[in-house]
């Protein structure tokens, strides 16, 4: 279990996250939604050591992620941010052998390579295994990356942004897949998302933050109805539901 | 081509052009020629693979492939403390004359330098790699504008002498320091050798490398420092040639075309071997020291690196 307690991180003199105190509850997909600068993808650094909080603790098992062996760290939280500009030409199996790096330090074994098929069966990526990413569309490549996260074989998976840049297609196709990581090999996925539809649809428990702060937490449809977004939004959002999916329209509102 | 063969190519290469550099026009002078011819062998090699070496690593850490170690301004106040001596104790002063003198004194200058430097760096908290970069570009200019003033105000005929030493030259290598370079270099390479699959992962960008779990500051800090011993050495024993990097490293990208930091080090340092010890047995027996090899490689290093600009642009 991930227990966020009390952190916070100033850049300059300006708070960006404020005392945030959230549990992820494990075997379930967590949203972090809110207005931009709210601090969604701050808090996800922080929580899986990518970037150190000024004050408070992120536990994992009850001991500091801070104390945690870097190794040891990695085989219990992967994460994936929304930009990963490299200047190496990998290809997509190349990529996703990296994600074993934890277990096998760089030299596979043959329990590290059936991982890594799997990973790559998994995100639909047989066929393309050995093209570039250089060469692959922006969905592709996300696949790709997911792929990686996924053969690094963790319980705790935190995701920051990942439909940026996708289209509706590759979206829907990544957050069924992210579903599936939940419901059949019993993952933990904490993602940031912008589209309020999805963190609608797909989650079981949503954080919402704004201006650093935690506004509202608590189960999808707790946070899903036109009180609690007008609170986090500052707009008046209608909510209509639809095949059982709450769907907010705030096009024109 | 399979990457084996390929190093394989570059092994007989790099041993034709030993043979040649060491047998060519011996004439059966095996007490004189040989051994001098050996010592100067091994000068290059040394040199050719502590240049390689720091920069690959370096280009891995700054995720820059057109940067080699001296933005750290290591050469430069290599060459603050040649005039340094000049200036104030005169070319005919025991620092110059002797070899051993001056090879410890730049040696010391240029790592206390460097560990100073980065250890006031790393003091200050976590900064970005760039911040760190941006403070050695500008300590290196710095040093550098003090080097000028001095030169400036320099007797020319001890400036005539001081400007020898502004390029890298093999031709007076002293035999016992190429041996103690040697051990350094050896040793940092074996310490370095440790870490060259965290380097692999390195390549990946800095979150992706903390999420497989390489301790990155641990890392960062020990190539750093890495990196400033094998300049430092190679420096000290030869002169300013870091340039020479930049070209080796990226041939050895464009050749090898993999991430794997094994391969691509162990193939940049054998096309230093080839570079080097095949340009300075032209330099030597073509040109007939009509010219110096720092000269031809600056030369050739430069259009290269204008041809990678233009292509890192178009990218």
């Amino acid at each position: 279990m991930i227990q966020v307690k009390e952190i916070s991180k100033h850049f300059g003199k300006k708070p960006v996250v404020d005392k945030v105190s959230v549990n992820i509850q494990s075997g379930k997909i967590t949203s972090f939604i809110g207005p931009n600068g709210a601090g969604k993808s701050t808090l996800l650094s922080m929580v899986s050591r990518l970037l150190d909080a000024d004050t408070g603790e992120v536990l994992l098992d009850k001991s500091d992620v801070r104390k945690w062996k870097s190794d040891e760290f990695s085989k219990r939280v992967s994460i994936l941010k929304q930009s990963n500009y490299m200047n190496v030409r990998l290809t997509i199996r190349e990529l996703v052998s990296f994600g074993r790096f934890p277990y096998s330090k760089g030299r596979l074994n043959a329990e590290d390579t059936k991982m890594i098929d799997q990973a790559i069966e998994y995100m639909n990526l047989a066929d393309i295994q050995d093209d570039y990413l250089d060469e692959l569309s922006g969905g592709q490549r996300q696949r790709a990356f997911i792929a990686m996260v996924i053969a690094q074989d963790t319980e705790y998976i935190l995701l920051d942004e990942p439909l940026n840049n996708l289209d509706m297609k590759h979206s829907v196709q990544i957050m069924k897949i992210l579903r599936k990581l939940v419901e059949e090999l019993g993952k933990t996925v904490v993602i940031v998302l912008h589209d309020i539809n999805f963190a609608s649809v797909y989650s079981d428990y949503i954080v919402a933050l704004k201006n650093g702060r935690v506004i509202k937490d608590g189960p999808t449809h707790e946070i899903i109805n036109s009180d609690a977004l007008k609170e986090i939004y500052d707009m008046d959002i209608p909510i209509q539901e639809m095949n059982s999916c709450r769907i907010c329209v705030y096009f024109n509102s | 081509m399979r990457t084996r063969t390929k190093l394989i190519l570059l092994i007989v290469l790099s041993i034709a052009c030993i043979s040649l550099y060491l047998f060519q026009g011996l004439n059966g002078s095996y007490d004189y020629a040989l051994p001098r011819r050996t010592i100067k062998v091994l000068a290059m090699a040394i040199t050719g693979v502590a240049i390689a070496y720091s920069t690959v690593i370096f280009q891995t850490i700054t995720h820059n492939r057109i940067l080699t170690p001296s933005v750290m301004g290591l050469d430069s106040l290599y060459m603050l403390v040649q005039t340094f001596i000049y200036y104030f104790f005169g070319s005919m002063s025991i620092l110059v004359i002797n070899k051993n003198y001056n090879f410890f004194i730049s040696i010391i200058a240029m790592i206390v330098f460097a560990l100073l430097l980065y250890r006031f760096l790393f003091k200050a908290g976590k900064r970005p790699i760039y911040f760190l970069l941006l403070v050695g570009i500008i300590m290196g200019t710095f040093l550098g504008s003090i080097t000028t003033f001095l030169q400036v105000l320099i007797d020319p005929n001890e400036f005539t002498s001081l400007q020898n030493k502004m390029f890298a030259s093999f031709n007076n290598v002293n035999g016992d320091l190429v041996w103690l370079a040697m051990i350094i270099i050896t040793l940092s390479t074996i310490y370095g050798w440790r870490y060259i699959r965290e380097l692999d992962v390195l390549s990946l960008g800095r979150d992706n490398a903390i999420n497989l779990g390489v301790n990155y500051d641990k890392i960062v800090k020990s190539m750093l420092v890495l990196s400033a011993v094998l300049i430092a050495t190679s420096t000290a024993l030869v002169g300013p040639i870091t340039f020479f990097g930049l070209i080796v490293a990226n041939l050895s990208y464009q050749y090898f075309k993999t991430y794997k930091h094994s391969t691509l080090i162990v193939g940049a340092s054998l096309m230093s071997l080839v570079a080097l010890i095949g340009g300075q047995w032209v330099v030597e027996r073509i040109f007939t020291f009509n010219t110096t090899l720092s000269v031809i490689i600056n030369f050739i290093g430069g259009i290269y690196f204008i041809y990678l600009l233009l292509k890192e642009s178009r990218a």
